[in-house]
């Protein structure tokens, strides 16, 4: 099967800095990915990559067998949806006019089906005649998570199963919205669309994905099933965190802030 | 509730003929509407006497005055329109960033050289020089504006202010060296644009001004949604399939036609691009798809009353129009900067 996103080889150089060093990263239709890695790591970078932000200095980046940097805007925004983070909307939209600008020109019972879906799912139905700016910034990020899956959803009706590709989707939510957005993500896998997440939050990162890839000063230290790969010693290595990692009766990996400790010999 | 868009655009519409047709009885000679319709072949008229006099100031004074002031109107709100949207920023106005006033320095320029004996080219003088050259001035300080302004997909407000201060600046020593070393006649003409007028508006200028007033509105379907998604950021523009270079590069070519057209005839009318969408973003909501076309109406609406007004004020002398816009509209400005100062981060 050919696979939604194939990454092989890219490095990614700004000026004298390597953001990236021979990343591959290959998903297929129905995974959830989830990208971890301390600050800096270059997951922003991977992101780039993939959502056709940024073209490789070297390496290549392929989406649905076809060379990412051959599709259009248009046609790439109908097989891929991108949430990013620290969207500032500085003009009076409301929530219903944010969400709506997921569907493009399409208009329609379907579409106005699909927008009630979307507000429904993300808890913001009852916020539809609401101003953007006037919204938390929990409840906005949950604005255009709404959109981007409205986006996704038209997308897929035409094309088939896409990328939902996700930058840091929690970091202004709540523990309760937190949960919502990721088993959305999850419900999205099920029905096959690809899902890449940063996730700053390896518990939530445990819960979400399948497989987790681990980004360590540019390149790619660790890739697969996130019970293999959260480990105590990724842990160690790449966060300088001691801590032991406990394991839920559901089987996932569990790891205890109170229990961390900043690795003395790092 | 948003209000319909086919609501909105008659209303304007409707609003906007009203204007125009009360313009059309003020002015030095007064033309009750008993005597307007009659003078424009509407009707017969209860004086045959007067009817020559009414039908000569209408055709051959008042009315390509009113046009041109509308299409003036039109273009200086729709180019605010749409450089807010391009720099997200509800605080962008072609005449306050540097645009104008680029515009208007080509414009000197123009007026200078063309008159110079060592440079002037007869073949010249039958081409439009002086919108063209406009335009230019104002293509390039749009432009210069964007690439300080923008750097990895975000515009600063901050900086986009005081590189339009800084630009505005740079652009007003050149003109003030062109009014420097200027004749007396060519001083008369560059005068005119720093004050900003529309009293020399004939048929001739209003054919110049219409073909950049229809250049901005056909722009409009094709950037609407653009501008839309782009007040999201760039990135997230092209994550919902915008080619932003080339919403980036038709914006600007249309603000700078507009705007620099605009300035060519009347010289520099500040804050028009911004009072009109403002009010209009409150009313109507700030999708572009209706605010585009509102703003044009708005903004000829407006521009036809402040001219009637600059007509009367002082009759028979003409206040300058844009003496008059800057009066009402910098209060404006400083009134949304103290009612957005929470909001807003530079």
């Amino acid at each position: 099967m050919t696979p939604v996103v194939d990454v092989a080889g890219a490095t990614v150089r700004i000026g004298a800095a390597t953001l990236l060093d021979g990343v591959g990263l290959i998903v297929h239709g129905g995974e959830t990915v989830a990208i971890v890695g301390p600050n800096g790591a270059g997951k922003s970078t991977l992101a780039r990559l993939m959502s056709g932000d940024l073209a490789p200095t070297s390496g290549d980046v392929r989406f649905k067998g076809r060379a990412l940097s051959s599709y259009r805007p248009r046609d790439l925004a109908r097989h891929r949806a991108v949430l990013s983070q620290h969207i500032a909307v500085n003009f009076a939209f409301t929530v219903d006019e944010i969400v709506r600008m997921g569907a493009g020109e399409a208009r329609g019972a379907e579409i106005e089906a699909l927008i009630a879906a979307a507000l429904d799912e993300t808890g913001l139905a009852a916020f539809r005649r609401r101003e953007l700016p006037t919204m938390s910034g929990g409840e906005q990020q949950r604005a255009h998570f709404a959109r981007v899956l409205v986006q996704l959803a038209c997308g897929e009706a035409a094309y088939g199963p896409g990328l939902l590709l996700l930058d840091e989707p929690t970091s202004s939510l709540d523990l309760r919205h937190q949960l919502d957005l990721v088993d959305s993500a999850k419900r999205r896998a099920g029905r096959g669309t690809a899902v890449v997440a940063i996730l700053h939050d390896l518990n939530l990162a445990a819960r979400f994905a399948d497989r987790a890839v681990v980004l360590h000063r540019g390149r790619g230290v660790a890739d697969g099933p996130v019970r293999d790969v959260i480990t105590a010693t990724t842990l160690r290595e790449v966060f300088d965190i001691d801590t032991r990692v406990e394991t839920t009766p559901g089987g996932l990996p569990a790891i205890l802030p109170q229990a961390m400790q900043v690795a003395r010999d790092a | 509730m948003r209000p319909h868009p086919a609501v909105v655009l008659t209303g304007l519409t409707v609003a906007l003929l009203a204007v125009a047709v009360l313009a059309l009885t003020i002015g030095a000679a007064g033309i009750p509407l008993s005597r307007l319709f009659p003078a424009l072949g509407l009707g017969v008229a209860p004086d045959g006497a007067m009817l020559a006099r009414d039908e000569l100031v209408l055709w051959s004074i008042r009315i390509p005055r009113i046009v041109a002031t509308a299409a003036i109107g039109a273009m200086l709100a729709l180019s605010g329109t749409v450089m807010q949207g391009l720099f997200r920023n509800p605080l962008a106005d072609p005449a306050l960033v540097g645009v104008a006033s680029g515009g208007a320095f080509g414009a000197a320029l123009t007026i200078v050289l063309m008159d110079a004996p060592s440079i002037a080219v007869p073949w010249l003088r039958h081409v439009e020089l002086l919108p063209l050259a406009a335009f230019a001035g104002a293509l390039l300080t749009t432009w210069a504006l964007y690439a300080i302004s923008s750097w990895r997909g975000r515009t600063s407000i901050a900086i986009f202010l005081l590189a339009g201060l800084a630009i505005a600046a740079l652009t007003n020593a050149g003109t003030g060296l062109l009014v420097f070393v200027a004749d007396d006649r060519q001083l008369r003409d560059i005068t005119f644009w720093m004050l900003g007028s529309v009293s020399g508006a004939t048929w001739g200028k209003t054919a110049t001004l219409l073909p950049a007033l229809g250049v901005g509105l056909l722009a409009i379907p094709f950037i609407a949604r653009g501008l839309d998604l782009l007040v999201l950021g760039e990135s997230e523009a092209f994550h919902s399939g915008i080619n932003v270079q080339v919403l980036k590069v038709l914006s600007i070519v249309v603000v700078s036609a507009m705007t620099g057209v605009a300035v060519s005839i009347s010289g520099v009318i500040g804050f028009v691009g911004i009072i009109v969408p403002h009010l209009l973003r409150i009313s109507i909501g700030p999708g572009h798809r209706l605010l585009l076309p509102a703003s044009a109406l708005g903004g000829a609406m407006l521009l036809i009353g402040a001219d009637t007004l600059a007509r009367t004020l002082a009759a028979p002398a003409e206040v300058p129009i844009g003496i008059l816009t800057a009066a009402v509209g910098a209060p404006f400005f400083l009134f949304l900067l103290l009612r957005q100062r929470s909001l807003v981060t530079l």
